[in-house]
């Protein structure tokens, strides 16, 4: 294999049976056929509310589903039809407030879920088409501002929609509350049993999944789903073609604003109520992060982004976990960036010597500095306490020792050798102190920094993606 | 077959503001026949296939395709209806495979839609099997260079020679009565222009094709062309043979200046 490429064979095919052996010797992961991996995760989601019966982690898995759909709408136009869609969360709000209008007191229409289902299916993908029509003129940034504005009609709609020409339609900024529960032709699925998460939910997600992966899958591999990556590719070469590019762009954002809206039903089916605030430009970005995380373009590489971000998100909301993760990122980025690698080895005992020095030295001058972490802190923080010096009240070193930290990080990054391996001893030191201080007892805004961490780490190293097909832009 | 031709152009203009690119063309292109569009750059050329294909729509004039008038449609109906091009430029679908590339192209004749998709009906699982077998086929013509392990590859791995093939296959993918071809030998080397000679006249043969090309490689255009249509800013100044317009005082003067034409 080494002998470099044979003659007649050029590099590429030479390397593209190299990557082959080397996928044969590190497993079946590409030999797997699609609709078996579907299938494992299909198992092995079923099988967690069979497992436990936690209300809290069947939530969180009916969640990641809700997610995965998402990401999987998303893909359609993002991914396949090239075309940035900034208004997408409109298209699941719209899901969300139909159901509750057609599923609740507020106009006394109880209809059954699978109906509503439908018919926000093709409601939705009326609204893409209507969302889609700026893309014929528009593509890239500007289609992206454009579909932003649909996306804040939607919320100005729906925030002012108590009054709309006398009808009150959405409930403005209180929402429409008392949802009634998804239910099957008159069979309900009550949200919770005495206090506790109904996990038939998650079933409920599941299908819903299998039927869009499906169907998305079926699309992708006929000729319209070879007609959206040519467009993609090059839309007037796809047009010269005989492509109808005007009409495939709107069936692109037909087919995302469906799957979103039907997930946004769903969604709002689980809830008490739909109020204007969940349908957050936040969420907006989560899913793009989970797309882009996973692969654009990819299917699996969305169900993957989606649950890895979910579930990365979920798990830092415990202090424990979410300090674990800061310092493996640390030893990883270390690893990443220092050559030799053994100097790692040395800077690390080398900030370890640090720290019993510097705990002592603090310990020495003044008790209190050393006084310690808050009794309601992590394992790691607290295992870490003879370390660390953390003082009993902080207070003005907090902000101090950040601003600190980022000069010293800065500085890292301009001096060379020796000096620089001097240099981050302190450094490390200092961010294990801030984070120990003012990151980790802040786990609502540390949790999405961390994230940001994620995807700049994996867009460094595999800017397509884990999934994504490589892509090359100008040869 | 009527003899009326394929193609026909009647006083076709077009202007980008003030800049006229062609000023009433009239240009006739019959059923089989080969021709060849030559003259210096900026002549108006490329504006010509770009008005033919629907990129553009004339400012004035007509342009009939089988006697039917094609002015106006948008470019995939003319594609439809049965005109196909290459690009000087090369536009390919880069980040999708050979034979991808080439199958895309058979969206215009053939019909499964959303529905019949999602649901693998037994005529489209036909009619997928059959853009397939095209698409090999298509690339075939080329001898074992876009064969065998070359479907699987993305496009951009292809050398330049290679992409012009790949563009020719997928424009005759359309299943085109006519096709346009925008400098076929444009950077490739002695041997394979003197190729690309042959394989446009076997693309006629085999094919079937009419074929309007546009190039500058004066032996390229000499070894195919039943007839040469010289344009210098966007104005036609000579038709007929390749001797014929190879010796025109005023294509010379085109090409090599005023001087270069009293030198003779």
């Amino acid at each position: 294999m080494s002998e470099g490429p044979a003659i007649g064979r050029d590099e590429w095919v030479a390397r593209a049976d190299e990557i082959i052996e080397r996928h044969r010797l590190l497993g079946l992961a590409d030999r797997v056929p699609g609709w078996a991996r579907l299938l494992a995760f299909v198992v092995a989601v079923a099988a967690i509310p069979l497992i436990t019966d936690d209300g809290y982690v069947n939530s969180v898995v009916f969640d990641t589903l809700v997610f995965c759909l998402l990401a999987l709408g998303l893909n359609v136009a993002v991914g396949w039809g090239g075309l940035l869609d900034l208004g997408y969360i409109a298209f699941f709000g719209f899901g969300a407030y139909t159901y509750a209008i057609l599923s609740s007191d507020k106009f006394g229409l109880h209809l059954t879920s699978p109906l509503v289902l439908v018919i926000v299916l093709v409601l939705g993908a009326l609204l893409g088409f209507l969302v889609g029509l700026p893309s014929w003129r528009l593509v890239g940034d500007y289609l992206a501002i454009v579909t932003l504005f649909a996306y804040q009609i939607f919320i100005s709609l729906v925030t002012n929609g108590h009054d709309l020409f006398g009808v009150d339609l959405t409930g403005g900024v209180n929402g429409i509350s008392d949802l009634d529960p998804f239910d099957v032709f008159g069979f309900e699925l009550p949200v919770s049993h005495r206090g506790i998460f109904n996990s038939n939910y998650v079933y409920v997600a599941l299908v819903l999944f299998v039927a869009v992966f499906g169907a998305l899958h079926l699309i992708n591999h006929s000729r319209i789903g070879r007609a959206w990556r040519a467009l993609r590719e090059d839309t007037l070469a796809a047009e010269l073609m005989g492509m109808p590019t005007d009409w495939l762009k709107l069936l692109a954002f037909a087919f995302g604003a469906s799957v979103a809206a039907m997930t946004g039903s769903l969604f709002a089916s689980l809830k008490i109520g739909v109020f204007p605030e969940t349908f957050s430009l936040t969420l907006l970005i989560t899913v793009y992060a989970m797309l882009i995380l996973g692969g654009v373009g990819s299917q699996t590489g969305a169900v993957l982004g989606a649950v890895v971000v979910y579930v990365f998100l979920e798990a830092l909301r415990n202090a424990d976990v979410s300090g674990w993760v800061f310092y493996l990122a640390v030893v990883l980025a270390l690893l990443y960036l220092l050559r030799p690698r053994w100097m790692v080895a040395v800077v690390l005992a080398a900030t370890v010597a640090f720290g019993f020095v510097a705990h002592a030295v603090a310990g020495a001058i003044d008790e209190s500095w050393t006084a310690g972490a808050p009794p309601d802190a992590g394992a790691v923080t607290r295992a870490l306490d003879v370390w660390v010096a953390i003082p009993a009240s902080p207070g003005d070193a907090k902000p101090v020792a950040y601003v600190v930290l980022i000069a010293l990080l800065l500085v890292t990054t301009v001096v060379t050798g020796v000096r620089r391996y001097a240099l981050l001893v302190p450094t490390l030191y200092l961010a294990a102190f801030v984070w120990e201080t003012v990151l980790a007892p802040q786990p609502d805004v540390t949790r999405f920094a961390l994230l940001g961490a994620l995807l700049v780490g994996i867009m460094i190293t595999r800017p397509w993606g884990i999934l994504g097909e490589r892509r090359v832009e100008i040869v | 077959m009527s003899d009326r031709p394929l193609l026909e152009l009647r006083g076709v203009s077009m202007a980008f503001g003030g800049l006229r690119c062609l000023d009433g063309l009239d240009l006739h292109v019959g059923h089989g026949e080969i021709v060849s569009v030559i003259g210096p750059n900026g002549a108006g050329k490329t504006t010509l296939f770009n008005l033919i294909t629907g990129v553009y729509e004339p400012t004035s004039g007509d342009i009939l395709f089988e006697g039917r008038s094609i002015t106006g449609l948008p470019p995939h109906r003319i594609a439809q209806l049965g005109i196909a091009r290459t690009f000087q430029t090369l536009r390919l679908f880069l980040n999708m495979s050979v034979r991808e590339n080439v199958m895309a192209a058979a969206y215009g004749h053939t019909k499964a839609g959303v529905f019949r998709s999602m649901l693998r009906t037994p005529g489209m699982r036909r009619e997928e099997k059959e853009i397939r077998e095209l698409a090999e086929k298509r690339l075939a013509f080329f001898g074992d260079r876009l064969v065998g392990y070359r479907w699987d590859q993305p496009a951009y791995s292809l050398s330049y020679a290679n992409r012009r093939r790949l563009e020719i296959a997928r424009a005759t993918a359309t299943n085109p009565k006519l096709l346009l071809l925008d400098e076929p030998a444009a950077g490739m080397n002695p041997v394979e222009t003197r190729e690309i000679t042959e394989l446009i006249a076997k693309l006629r043969e085999e094919g079937g094709y009419t074929i309007l090309v546009i190039e500058h490689d004066m032996h390229v255009v000499e070894g195919i062309s039943d007839r040469v249509v010289a344009l210098d800013h966007g104005v036609k100044i000579a038709e007929g043979s390749f001797e014929e317009v190879a010796t025109d005082p005023r294509v010379i003067e085109a090409y090599l200046g005023a001087r270069a034409v009293e030198r003779t």
